[in-house]
């Protein structure tokens, strides 16, 4: 899906001269090119906590910022698991499933049929070094005709030094179904180092609707490397939101989603690099059936670090429709590499992008400083419009959250 | 309100404003007329700060304070406002959060104003984007309207403004700058604006919106200095009939 030889590539074409270029690709291989051996498989267990409000204070701390919320009257359901062990698991509605993917293995023979159906393990070495019987992560199931009022939440922190969480999450969206899922991953404070490999296979049945909405808060020396895969029948919709306002170390991802007749899909990230962080971040579209309709909407801030902006939309059918935007601010120095793709197999597709890489338009800043805000002020007000993407669907308290983790982010960006 | 005084302004290397003489007294509407690049803009641009206009001599004096170096927010705070001609878009930042924006610390019913000025539909609207040239006018007098400035600098106000529409941006200006009679509902007498009026700055290349505003003064701009104060109409009046050249020329 992607190879690091065109990484490298990127990370030479930065301006700098030759000294400057390679200090600079030398720790850039470093943060892209780890070594899974560098981290361990093994952590202790941690205690199980039957009721959400009980979390212990520390603990919530972290899950909140990544838009869990311990109020269990406000989900239909959660999933936690710290390292390996899941601490806590429940649900409150009817018709949904939500647990761990190995006992969910054990309960229903028929989860085996959708394991390694999107991915393959023998993708690349790191859907190598993932077992190949599902042991950790999530299974969640709605089942048909349910529309789920309250969203769902899981939430995988790393909270052991210099260890490596692998999970194999499977979703299950029944037909004419509707289910938002609000995913965090975060790291405790205190976390110097960890890997997290996250393997998500989801299908969404015919005519049914899921939405995605992903909330990253890592680390600084964190290292990420999520393959997802996503299969959509007929007339069904994907929604994905991905937010990484936080440093992380790096992470590389490239999410296929797979569109089959009248099916839609609609990815919006937000993304913003502080110094010290890589992220190449991408989505795959296929528009496999007529109908297929997708939309890839990116918004990336680079202020010191880098960041790879890929989107791909494959047309393979006549009557598909695509759109591609893809912007980004550049703040203070660092990379901001937009690739927008597009690719048509046949005559009778309708694909477009849009990208954009610059500075704040001087203008915008005078404009608001003329109605009476300071230049910092003006700057902020319009980073914040920047990043302010249509998130359907988000929760009024996790909109307000993720206000003010921009806010937050801000400070450390100006 | 407003004092310049022998201003000398440079964009880049090219010498856009020769030697600027200007005196808008409170309450006062004045009028500046001229040909295409004799500097009108740059002018207003100059009194509100915006980079790229060096200020080579003079001074621009507001309020009784030298303003000729401040930063932009500053003059905006001490009470002056522009009317731009085509202000920029501002991707996610809706004309209802901007409106606050302008309101400061003020108490402001944006959707009252935004009602007045036929503006309700677009108020969530990201910041002038897709709005006609009527819209964008109504926006900038909506955020005016917040802001209340005591001086206000209104480039152009009717361009871009179909003949129906003028009518109502006259009628808002004039309640932006408490002139002219204020309609009341039809039970109410129409009354007179008591609250002391604003100082304007005009530019008009048609002279339309002297139908509807009150001009105590015309000023003519042209090859950088100004050339010619009296009444407004008088000016506008020369202009149509013998061109700029000939009318800067009765006074030069």
């Amino acid at each position: 899906m992607y190879s690091l030889s065109d990484d490298t590539k990127v990370a030479l074409s930065s301006k700098e001269g030759t000294c400057m270029k390679t200090a600079k690709q030398m720790s850039l291989d470093k943060v892209k090119n780890i070594s899974l051996s560098e981290f361990s498989n093994a952590a202790e267990d941690h205690d199980y906590v039957e009721i959400l409000d009980a979390m212990h204070q520390n603990d919530v701390k972290e899950f909140i910022k990544v838009g869990i919320d311990t109020n269990s009257e406000l989900r239909a359901g959660t999933f936690i698991q710290k390292d390996s062990t899941i601490v806590h698991c429940s649900k409150s509605i009817e018709g949904v499933e939500i647990k761990g993917i190995a006992k969910a293995l054990e309960q229903h023979d028929w989860i085996g049929e959708y394991v390694w159906k999107l991915l393959s393990p023998e993708q690349d070495e790191i859907t190598k070094s993932v077992n190949i019987k599902p042991d950790h992560g999530f299974f969640i199931w709605i089942k048909k005709g349910v529309k789920a009022p309250k969203p769902l939440q899981t939430c995988l922190h790393i909270a052991k030094e210099k260890f490596s969480q692998k999970v194999h999450n499977i979703v299950v969206v029944d037909e004419d179904s509707e289910l938002h899922i609000i995913a965090g991953c975060s790291t405790s404070e205190h976390l110097t180092s960890g890997l997290h490999i996250g393997l998500s296979e989801f299908y969404i049945k015919k005519g049914a609707t899921l939405k995605y909405t992903m909330i990253h808060d890592w680390g600084e020396n964190v290292y990420v490397r999520p393959k997802t895969a996503v299969h959509v029948d007929e007339g069904g919709v994907f929604i994905s939101n991905y937010i990484s306002l936080r440093p992380v170390g790096s992470i590389i991802a490239n999410p296929v989603t797979i569109l089959e007749k009248n099916a839609t899909a609609r990815i919006n990230s937000i993304l913003v690099a502080g110094k010290g962080t890589y992220m190449d971040m991408g989505s795959v579209v296929e528009l496999n059936g007529t109908g297929a309709r997708a939309e890839i909407i990116s918004r990336a801030i680079v202020a010191g670090g880098t960041i790879i902006s890929r989107g791909h939309l494959m047309g393979r059918e006549p009557g598909v429709k695509g759109h591609l935007e893809c912007k980004g601010l550049i703040l203070k120095d660092g990379l901001l590499h937009a690739i927008p793709e597009l690719s048509g197999h046949t005559p009778g597709v309708e694909m477009s992008h849009e990208a954009a890489v610059g500075k704040i338009d001087k203008r915008e800043i005078e404009y608001l400083m003329a109605r009476g805000l300071d230049e910092e002020e003006a700057v902020s007000t319009i980073v914040r419009g920047f990043l302010n993407v249509e998130i359907e669907g988000l929760p009024a308290d996790l909109a307000a959250r993720i206000d003010a983790a921009v806010k937050e982010t801000e400070k450390d960006m100006m | 309100m407003l004092i310049i005084e022998e201003l000398k302004v440079e964009i880049g290397d090219r010498e856009i404003l020769q030697n600027v003489n200007l005196h808008v007294p409170p309450g006062e509407t004045h009028i500046l007329f001229g040909p295409n690049g004799s500097g009108k803009t740059s002018l207003m641009m100059t009194i509100m700060g915006f980079s790229g206009y060096k200020v080579t001599r003079g001074k621009i004096i507001f309020k009784g304070e030298d303003i000729t170096y401040m930063p932009i927010h500053e003059r905006a705070r001490l009470g002056v406002g522009v009317l731009f001609q085509r202000p920029p878009t501002i991707n996610g930042l809706s004309t209802r959060r901007m409106v606050e924006i302008c309101a400061g610390r003020k108490n402001v019913n944006v959707d009252a104003l935004s009602r007045k000025l036929k503006f309700d539909a677009f108020i969530e609207r990201d910041v002038n984007h897709n709005l006609s040239g009527g819209e964008i006018k109504r926006s900038e007098l909506l955020q005016l309207s917040a802001q209340q400035p005591d001086l206000l600098l209104l480039d152009e106000p009717e361009s871009g403004v179909d003949l129906e529409s003028i009518a109502l941006l006259g009628d808002s200006i004039n309640n932006l700058l408490n002139r002219g009679i204020q309609k009341a509902s039809p039970c109410h007498r129409s009354v007179v604006m008591t609250a002391m009026p604003k100082s304007a700055l005009v530019i008009t290349h048609t002279g339309h919106i002297l139908d509807y505003i009150t001009a105590d003064r015309g000023q003519v701009l042209y090859k950088g200095q100004l050339r010619c104060s009296r009444n407004a109409r008088e000016i506008l009046k020369w202009i149509r009939e013998y061109g700029y050249e000939e009318c800067v020329e009765c006074t030069a």
